[in-house]
């Protein structure tokens, strides 16, 4: 009996991320909750600019790529023009928390129904270590060697936590994927996210906080740690918004 | 019985599985370089494996297939 196999929701192409990024475990918790809910034939993704710019190589479900940070722009046209498709984003906090905060922000203001997969590695990874607008106060990166300076350049955004402010959101919440447990909490996350576009119900994002050990200057293994130590303290797990919480515990 | 087949081109070396492992079974292999130039992770003794699949959920390049 087979227990774990490649999901059918991703193709057979090797992922181009480096050794031990966590990239290739999200995009596998995407397409098994897609394959689960049997919706892979009918989904449309939309990658983002950064590392996972790629994400069409990999997803066996129709894919567009949209300009640096217009993803739920591009996925709010994708699921108005096709309301039986399933459409989502696929966004790193370069992309979603930076260039993008205005698309994103208002995607959930109109409560669109779509979900999108934010991976936050509190960094720019693809080009190359840069500080990202989620960096953590004095994390060391290409721009900040002597540590994020929140007198200068200010404070990391929370995402969760700032649309949680927002009517129009559905479902919010924050995973990692740095063990096997929070591997399947995210996992449960990123489904009940789908389950709840399918059923109507409007904006969902769900945060994954995520590794990048080639800029953070670690192991793949000193970058689980990491992840454990400094930024689940300052990006705490959990449910920021559920609109449907109480239906959900009958 | 449990058995975890690799699939070594896709490995990248990364090491993840093995702070997955709770029988601490998997290693890097030290003189076997695959396709990609990574020394890729395999298992040392079979016969020790529960098959619970905690080295495929954290492999991030899809390298890992568990079957019992």
């Amino acid at each position: 009996m087979v227990v774990f196999d490649k999901p059918n929701g991703l193709t057979d192409a090797p992922f181009h991320y480096c050794p031990g990024c966590t990239h290739g475990i999200i995009h596998r918790l995407v397409a098994e909750a897609l394959d689960e809910l049997g919706v892979t034939d009918k989904t449309v993704g939309v990658a983002p600019v950064g590392c996972s710019v790629f994400a069409y190589n990999y997803f066996n479900c129709d894919m567009i790529q949209a300009a640096h940070g217009r993803a739920p722009a591009v996925a709010t046209g994708v699921k108005r023009g096709e309301p039986d498709c399933i459409v989502f984003t696929y966004q790193g906090d370069g992309d979603l928390a930076a260039i993008g905060t205005a698309e994103t922000v208002h995607a959930a203001a109109r409560n669109e129904n779509i979900t999108v997969i934010f991976v936050n590695n509190a960094i720019y990874g693809m080009t190359g270590g840069q500080m990202a607008p989620t960096s953590l106060p004095n994390q060391v990166t290409q721009t900040s060697p002597y540590g994020r300076d929140v007198t200068v350049v200010g404070y990391p955004v929370k995402v969760c936590e700032m649309l949680s402010q927002i009517d129009g959101a559905t479902y919010l919440e924050r995973v990692a994927v740095n063990d096997v447990k929070n591997i399947r909490n995210a996992k449960k996350a990123i489904k009940k996210a789908f389950k709840y576009q399918m059923e109507g119900k409007g904006f969902s994002l769900v945060e994954v906080l995520s590794t990048c050990p080639t800029n953070w200057g670690k192991t793949p293994k000193e970058s689980l740690k990491w992840l454990e130590e400094n930024m689940k303290p300052y990006y705490p797990l959990g449910v920021y918004k559920d609109k449907f919480a109480n239906e959900e515990a009958k | 019985m449990a058995k975890v087949t690799f699939r070594e081109d896709r490995c990248k070396g990364c090491g993840l599985c093995e702070t997955a492992c709770p029988k601490n079974i998997i290693k890097l292999s030290k003189e076997r370089i695959n396709q990609k130039g990574y020394h890729p992770a395999e298992v040392v003794d079979q016969d020790a494996c529960i098959g619970c699949a905690f080295c495929a959920t954290i492999c991030p390049d899809l390298a890992i297939k568990v079957e019992k």
